[in-house]
């Protein structure tokens, strides 16, 4: 994330349908580096199906995704290996300690971090004791946690979490909140479904009908 | 936090297939250890299931060497077939497959990964039993040789397509049942070469041939089958 390159997310004429029923069409925005955007809208719009498509796990109908000025379809790997998508599943294994989820999600994005770092990110949320108990013993927000570590250890430029903010209390939605002006300050971008107001308030919005 | 960050790791990421697939094999080896139970209960399915034969038929130790290779290579097969529904499932539930799709790593790499790890936790430890079944149905060591042969051969295949099986079966309501429509009649190639090796062997002539399809067969699915696989995972998480 070098300040010489301004990453550049551009989404144009994005149209989604899951089987008879259209759920956008015509979606359009970019985000640069340094920017947040909020997609927003009642519950079923099809927020997170937006963010699927962006983060390229659904197929739209129609439109295009570009991350720097290139197709995302045809550049898949110069994309993800600046992507980190949080969807409404975790991605963390019942079995596995905080510590190892957390290592290996570093690890599976082509980073790696010292045992000390991890530990100190999990020390910063709070789940220094328990980061060796399986996380099938933890909390729904103290999962949440392991993903807030993530976040803080993991330098991809684009963020694109849906609702990032479930199940986390008002110190969680803080750290959060600093998280993200620390990951925009650092030239980062992200798109975000939320409910919430965030405390830096959303560069843009995308705001469902 | 800003301490945090003096120690952040900035380094560029380093993708590629045999990374992609180290971390997927490390990880499904470190989960299939934590929890021995899968793994066990696949080899004591083909055990219990391999030994009721010789029970059941009686000592006649020539009826039991005829159909020897044959069942073994049956119950195999079926303890193969019973850990595959375990393969993606697990993944695609809480959300990894869709880290997975969405790393660096190119999706091949890490499928791979995760199918050579099912090899090891499921279709390694039916190979290195079998010669132990194997003599209660009175094999001669060379026939026991060339069974163990065929199924190290053969179990890799049944690894490979099993999960194109269950990757297009993914998501899908009585994915189960749906599966072993899928992969069983997939399987009986494999079923007709590995324990046509070693019944060969017991007749007297070359289990060459058999073993050289075998292996073709192998090296067909290796190339073909990954890409199907990661083909019916991005349908799968559309």
């Amino acid at each position: 994330m070098s300040e010489a390159a301004r990453h550049t997310l551009r989404v144009e004429g994005l149209a989604c349908s899951r089987g008879p029923a259209t759920l956008f069409r015509d979606v359009g925005f970019s985000v640069e580096g340094g920017e947040w955007l909020a997609v927003r809208g009642p519950n079923g719009c099809g927020k997170t199906t937006l963010l699927r498509c962006v983060a390229g796990l659904t197929r739209a109908d129609r439109g295009t995704v570009s991350w720097d000025g290139s197709g995302t379809r045809d550049e898949r790997e110069a994309f993800n290996a600046e992507l980190l998508y949080a969807g409404h599943l975790a991605g963390i294994k019942d079995d596995l300690s905080a510590e190892e989820n957390l290592d290996g999600a570093l690890r599976l994005r082509g980073q790696s971090a010292a045992a000390d770092a991890i530990r100190a990110a999990l020390a910063e949320v709070g789940l220094e004791k328990r980061r060796h108990l399986p996380a099938r013993r933890l909390s729904a927000g103290q999962r949440r946690r392991i993903g807030l570590a993530r976040l803080m250890l993991d330098p991809a430029a684009c963020w694109i979490l849906d609702e990032p903010l479930t199940a986390l209390d008002d110190a969680g939605q803080a750290l959060f909140s600093r998280l993200l002006r620390r990951h925009l300050d650092l030239g980062g971008l992200a798109v975000l479904a939320t409910h919430h107001d965030l405390a830096p308030a959303p560069t843009r919005e995308w705001r469902f009908a | 936090m800003n301490a945090l960050l003096a120690g952040h790791a900035m380094r560029a990421p380093h993708a590629s297939f045999g990374s992609g697939f180290a971390w997927a094999f490390r990880r499904d080896i470190a989960l299939a250890w934590r929890h021995p139970g899968e793994t066990m209960l696949v080899v004591a399915f083909f055990v219990l299931v391999a030994s009721l034969f010789p029970l059941g038929i009686g000592a006649e130790s020539q009826i039991l060497a005829r159909i020897g290779p044959g069942v073994i290579w049956v119950c195999a097969l079926l303890s193969a077939f019973l850990s595959l529904p375990g393969l993606f499932a697990g993944d695609y539930a809480d959300g990894s497959l869709e880290q997975m799709t969405l790393s660096p790593h190119p999706m091949s790499g890490w499928a791979s990964g995760k199918i050579a790890a099912h090899w090891v936790s499921s279709g390694l430890p039916l190979t290195m039993l079998s010669p132990l079944i194997g003599l209660q149905y009175g094999l001669t060591l060379d026939t026991l040789g060339v069974l163990a042969a065929a199924l190290a051969i053969g179990t890799p295949v049944l690894s490979l397509l099993g999960a194109a099986c269950t990757a297009l079966a993914l998501g899908a309501r009585g994915g189960g049942m749906l599966l072993a429509l899928l992969a069983l009649p997939l399987f009986v190639p494999v079923l007709v070469f590995g324990a046509g090796a070693a019944e060969a062997q017991a007749t007297g002539l070359s289990p060459s041939p058999h073993l050289s399809i075998l292996g073709a067969g192998l090296i067909l699915a290796v190339l073909a089958l990954p890409s199907a696989v990661c083909a019916a995972i991005r349908i799968a998480l559309d």
